[in-house]
């Protein structure tokens, strides 16, 4: 299996983008396998990132999404309003905030699961806020849920398979004739079972998705999404409800897609995990963006500490 | 009492034309409420719309019977389409809601006087039927015998001792079309379930949040089932209207639609034979229950006072009913469905 | 075969089935059906010729039709003898006898109600004054007549709404008072229906069937055992409350304790309407029942607007009784809580709320102004097996307007669904007028999902 499993993901890692230096990077790396022997992802996010100034709205050598004028409005409640926000390609960028600061719901306008009352992004080059949600995850921005969405009474394998992309067999009428489709579901199996290999699920193939554990679910998901090939995946409290055991490799993968040349954003409340993987941090209170700048930029921020005991103070009005 | 023929009864109605309406029809909402999680409450309406569609074509307008077909085919699509483009980016419960409200409407429309030269009203229509049974190959005077079969001009009885199928000539060949449509149906489902296409269905079922993330277009998914599933309920509609050789507005109620999903969680829901078995099953308990009763009665097996004639339609219903609530809470897999499956619907 | 159609027939269409008489045959035949669209059997109507020869009398049947088979072409005359017409019922227009030109099978349709629209019982035009339009040779043409044979499930004021040469505006006004009577009538069911929804997410298909068992509660105690009417619909009243307790207790909340989703809760609350609905079948039978009193009360006429004592009385209770529950949900502790439970069942579980108490109350309150609704209704127009059921749709219709999950929103919408509905009668059929609210509700799912007054809803 390994020869064309192999085969395979190189020829997915060189699909026909314009090459980022990140991603270029990530080429000479080992294929995926979960090696973690390839630095070169963080060494390169590391030196984009070297010269950005720890400001709020700060603009990036080569951001692969740009947000400017986000907002977005419950009746009278403003949930979101982003001034402008650039997220490097290559690297891993954390969201930060206290609870209700509206990381979700900005998580959720980016990748189309809800519409904002105004504001435009781009995504890779293109108008994204216009994007249905599907259409935003055919373009590349994959996300997963804060609550894990596992496909419950169907088998890990068929979660996994149905998360590729451009599945000929999805058109209704060809559904109808599986020549048409079954060597490309063949490829994609293939596909399927390396990714379960590398998050260690391949035991659990044929299991119901529902009968795994909360951490299981969470590297499901995280590996579901790989199928699609994503060049930047969207992580909603990855850490959230996982036993620490779980905790160490889920942090290992999360590096790997770095490695991939995959650009990463994920919202945390752990300091501690945005420290040890983050290469940039975002962070939101109140709707806003109040600041960015590496992890140890941002754990000196007095602003950060204020939004912090600001929330609580806030919080206790509701 | 005559037991024998009671359960002649049951036994030939169990295969026979009706049980097919039911089958057919629970195919179709089996691929809408059992592979996508779409709660369509309206399937008598799409029944409706294949029965009035066609009859409107032929007795109203004088069209030829094929495109009296076609004409139910399309009414079906277009009143899914209608229903699916405001409900399904909303909850499972509008669909249900707006489903079962439109349901109504038809019916209303139906039997409406103020139309009623081109509907019938309230009396129906009939006079459309010909055509179809014009195209019967069964020969109406043959009368052969072969070993426990036989035809008496006509007349198919398989007789297997303790008990008879019967089956009229007209019956036949409703049976021979609708027992073909079943099997291709099912063999599309089958297809169709197993195929990518059938696994987006699932993963809707399951959380279409989740599936939209992966880049599907859920909409676009839901809106094929619900029109496939229409279309199957519209050819439903045409063998209940042929079978009976009429159609009439109240034969549409939403307890037609109730019975469908009866015959789906009996069966098994998102199991592709589940319908037909549910659909004989259920036909075949009806039957039983109540020419059972009516021959206990007539027989004074249950004394007179304590059972009227017309008592019994509604017993039989409140056990059906009773059995579908007993069904759902102790056994939801139904008879052929997956238990472990099913224990996992815990969110 | 025959067989099966029948049984099909027995099956589906519950009292309905087809003309039985050959289409082409010359006569004259019709369908007798009471305001509440429910065939009416056992009523002589007799046909004679021009002279007044006898030609037939027939009896109607089980499903309300009748047909006499004629001969040869010519005017003939049909007559309904009232004195065999059920308790309660006259021929609305007071025409019990029709002309009828004969030329082919026609029908003729006899209007039947609780009380004439106004006209003078004995009046009835003796041949030479009345066009053919009155005999419904074509039904087509003369909904104005026919219209209540379906489109009055609906109780309130069918009566008022019949009411003819009168002006437009005082028209307007009967049908806008009667639309409000119907409105809150619709609302006692509502409410309950919408905090069921609220506090459990449940889309409760029987709600409808609450209704019904209110009337039915009531029929038993004031027909069966000789109770007024006041007291039987008091004693229903709780019995309906104790009815939704009950059916929370010994099933809905076993099935909330194991487990089981709301979509199949949904279903199984369907197959909880069918056996109330049957079971009511199975003991009352398939006729309109009324009570004993108030039956064919006499109408107050202000000129400006014509409304019956029972009208204004259930009206004044329901509107109370609605101000009541609306008080009792914003100052009460339990109401608070109740609300509390609506917004977010965890969180008021963690703040110290028995959500399943909660639940067990909002079950009982909707219950009891269920059955209510279903008294005050049947008070109207008699009560049967299904009328919960025709109900319920503009139940629903009611709630999606004024917002899923809101009781507020549930009687807003309830008064503007009725009123729609008695209004629209102004200008379209009155046979469509459910289907005209129907349409709006599928108008603002489209529109406005989240109903009038209600919020969109947030993702994550």
């Amino acid at each position: 299996m390994s020869d064309k499993e192999r085969s395979d993901n190189e020829r997915s890692d060189t699909a026909p983008t314009e090459k980022a230096p990140a991603e270029q990077a990530a080429e000479t790396a080992p294929p995926a396998g979960g090696t973690p022997a390839g630095k070169a992802g963080i060494t390169a996010a590391k030196a984009a990132l070297k010269d950005v100034p720890p400001e709020p709205g700060a603009s990036k050598p080569d951001p692969i999404l740009t947000a400017s004028g986000v907002r977005r409005a419950f009746g009278g409640l403003v949930a979101v309003d982003v001034d402008h926000l650039e997220v490097q390609r290559g690297t891993i960028t954390a969201l930060i905030g206290p609870n209700g600061a509206g990381k979700t719901t900005f998580f959720n306008l980016l990748t189309g699961f809800d519409r904002p009352s105004q504001g435009t992004w781009e995504f890779d080059g293109h108008r994204a806020n216009r994007m249905r949600s599907y259409q935003v995850a055919r373009a590349g921005m994959v996300r997963t849920f804060q609550l894990t969405k596992a496909l419950t009474r169907m088998s890990v394998m068929d979660n996994m398979l149905i998360g590729a992309h451009s599945q000929i067999g999805e058109r209704m009428w060809a559904g109808l004739f599986p020549r048409l489709w079954k060597r490309q579901e063949a490829a994609n199996r293939e596909r399927a079972l390396s990714l379960l290999e590398r998050f260690k699920l391949i035991d659990k193939r044929d299991d119901y998705a529902g009968e795994l554990s909360g951490g299981q679910r969470k590297l499901l998901e995280m590996a579901r999404a790989l199928m699609l090939e994503p060049k930047m995946i969207m992580l909603d409290e990855p850490m959230a409800g996982v036993n620490p055991a779980l905790k160490q490799s889920l942090l290992e993968h999360i590096k790997d897609l770095r490695e991939d040349g995959m650009t990463v954003l994920f919202v945390e409340h752990d300091m501690d995990m945005v420290h040890e993987i983050a290469d940039w941090v975002a962070v939101m209170a109140a709707g806003q963006l109040i600041t960015e700048g590496t992890p140890d930029q941002i754990s000196a921020d007095q602003r950060v500490i204020d939004a912090y005991l600001g929330a609580h103070h806030d919080a206790a009005q509701h | 009492m005559d037991w024998q023929f009671v359960f002649s009864q049951a036994l030939t109605q169990a295969i026979g034309p009706t049980m097919l309406v039911y089958a057919l029809g629970a195919i179709g909402l089996n691929l809408q409420f059992g592979y996508t999680g779409l709660l369509n409450f309206g399937q008598a309406a799409f029944a409706a719309m294949g029965a009035y569609g066609l009859a409107m074509a032929v007795v109203a307008f004088d069209l030829p019977f094929w495109w009296g077909i076609a004409i139910g085919l399309a009414a079906a699509v277009v009143m899914a389409l209608l229903l699916g483009i405001p409900t399904l980016r909303l909850r499972a419960d509008y669909l249900a809601i707006v489903t079962i409200a439109a349901a109504e409407i038809v019916r209303r429309l139906a039997r409406a006087t103020v139309w009623s030269d081109t509907t019938g009203g309230s009396d129906g229509m009939r006079g459309f039927s010909e055509p179809f049974f014009e195209m019967n190959p069964w020969p109406p005077d043959a009368t052969w015998e072969f070993l426990f079969v036989s035809m008496d001009s006509g007349r198919l009885v398989i007789d297997f001792g303790i008990f008879s199928l019967q089956y009229s000539n007209r019956d036949l060949w409703v049976m021979t079309v609708g027992w073909a449509l079943v099997l291709f149906f099912l063999g599309i489902m089958a297809l169709l379930v197993h195929s990518p296409w059938g696994r987006v269905l699932k993963g809707i079922r399951e959380d279409e949040e989740a599936v939209r993330s992966l880049g599907k277009n859920v909409f676009a998914y839901k809106m094929q089932a619900l029109v496939f599933g229409g279309i199957i309920g519209a050819v439903a509609g045409f063998i209940f209207a042929l079978s009976r050789a009429n159609v009439q507005p109240d034969t549409f109620t939403t307890d037609f639609t109730f019975y469908f999903y009866v015959v789906l969680i009996l069966g098994g829901a998102a199991r592709i034979f589940g319908p037909v078995l549910g659909a004989a099953l259920f036909w075949f308990l009806y039957n039983l229950l109540s020419q059972g009763l009516i021959q206990a009665v007539r027989a004074e097996v249950i004394p007179q006072g304590m059972l009227s004639t017309t008592q019994i339609g509604p017993l039989v219903f409140f056990l059906l009913g009773l059995g579908m609530v007993l069904l759902l809470i102790y056994r939801p897999q139904g008879l052929i469905g997956n238990r472990k499956e099913l224990m996992l619907d815990v969110r | 075969m025959l067989l099966s159609a029948a049984l099909a027939g027995l099956l589906l269409c519950l009292g309905v089935s087809s003309n039985a008489t050959a289409q082409e045959a010359l006569g004259v035949h019709g369908t007798l059906d009471d305001q509440q669209d429910q065939p009416v059997a056992g009523v002589s109507i007799t046909v004679t010729d021009a002279n007044g020869t006898e030609i037939a009398t027939v009896v109607t049947a089980e499903d309300g039709t009748w047909a006499v088979p004629l001969e040869t072409e010519g005017d003939y005359v049909v007559i309904l003898d009232e004195s065999t017409l059920p308790e309660g019922l006259v021929v609305r227009n007071c025409k019990p006898r029709l002309e009828v030109p004969i030329s082919s099978d026609r029908t003729a349709l006899f209007p039947l109600d609780t009380q004439t629209d106004g006209c003078t019982p004995g009046e009835s035009p003796t041949g030479d004054d009345s066009p053919t339009s009155d005999a419904g040779g074509d039904p087509g043409d003369e909904s104005s007549e026919t219209d209540d044979s379906d489109a009055a499930d609906d109780a309130a004021a069918d009566e008022v709404s019949e009411v003819e040469g009168e002006g437009g505006a005082t028209r307007a006004i009967s049908l806008l008072v009667s639309g409000l009577h119907f409105g809150l009538m619709i609302a006692l069911a509502a409410v309950g229906l919408s905090m069921v929804f609220g506090t459990t997410g449940l889309t409760n298909f029987a709600h409808g069937d609450l209704v019904t068992f209110g009337g039915i509660m009531a029929l038993l105690f004031n027909i069966t055992f000789g109770v007024p009417v006041w007291l039987a619909a008091i004693a229903a009243v709780i019995l309906g409350g104790a009815f939704g307790w009950a059916q929370d207790w010994g099933l809905w909340a076993r099935l909330r304790r194991k487990g089981i989703g709301l979509v199949s809760m949904m279903i199984i609350s369907i197959g909880v309407a069918m056996l109330i609905r049957f079971a009511t079948l199975f003991f009352v039978g398939g006729e309109r029942e009324r009570y004993d009193q108030y039956v064919g009360q006499k109408p107050w006429d202000f000129g400006w607007l014509v409304i019956t004592p029972k009208e204004v009385v259930t009206g004044g209770i329901a509107l109370a009784v609605c101000i009541l529950v609306g008080c009792a949900l914003l100052f009460t502790r339990l109401g608070k809580a109740t609300r509390a439970v609506a917004d977010n069942p965890s969180l008021a579980a963690s703040t110290g709320i028995d959500v399943n108490q909660v639940i067990r109350l909002v079950w009982t309150i909707g219950g009891a102004l269920a059955a209510m609704s279903g008294v005050f209704l049947s008070i109207s127009d008699g009560v049967k097996f299904d009328m919960g059921q025709h109900l319920l749709l503009l139940v629903f219709a009611a709630v999606v307007l004024g917002g899923l999950g809101t009781a507020f929103g549930a009687f807003v919408g309830s008064m503007i669904i009725g009123v729609f509905v008695q209004m629209s009668t102004l200008v379209i059929a009155p046979e469509l007028k459910y289907v005209g609210a129907l349409v709006v509700l599928i108008i603002i799912m489209l529109s406005r999902p989240q109903g009038i007054l209600g919020r969109r809803e947030r993702i994550g």
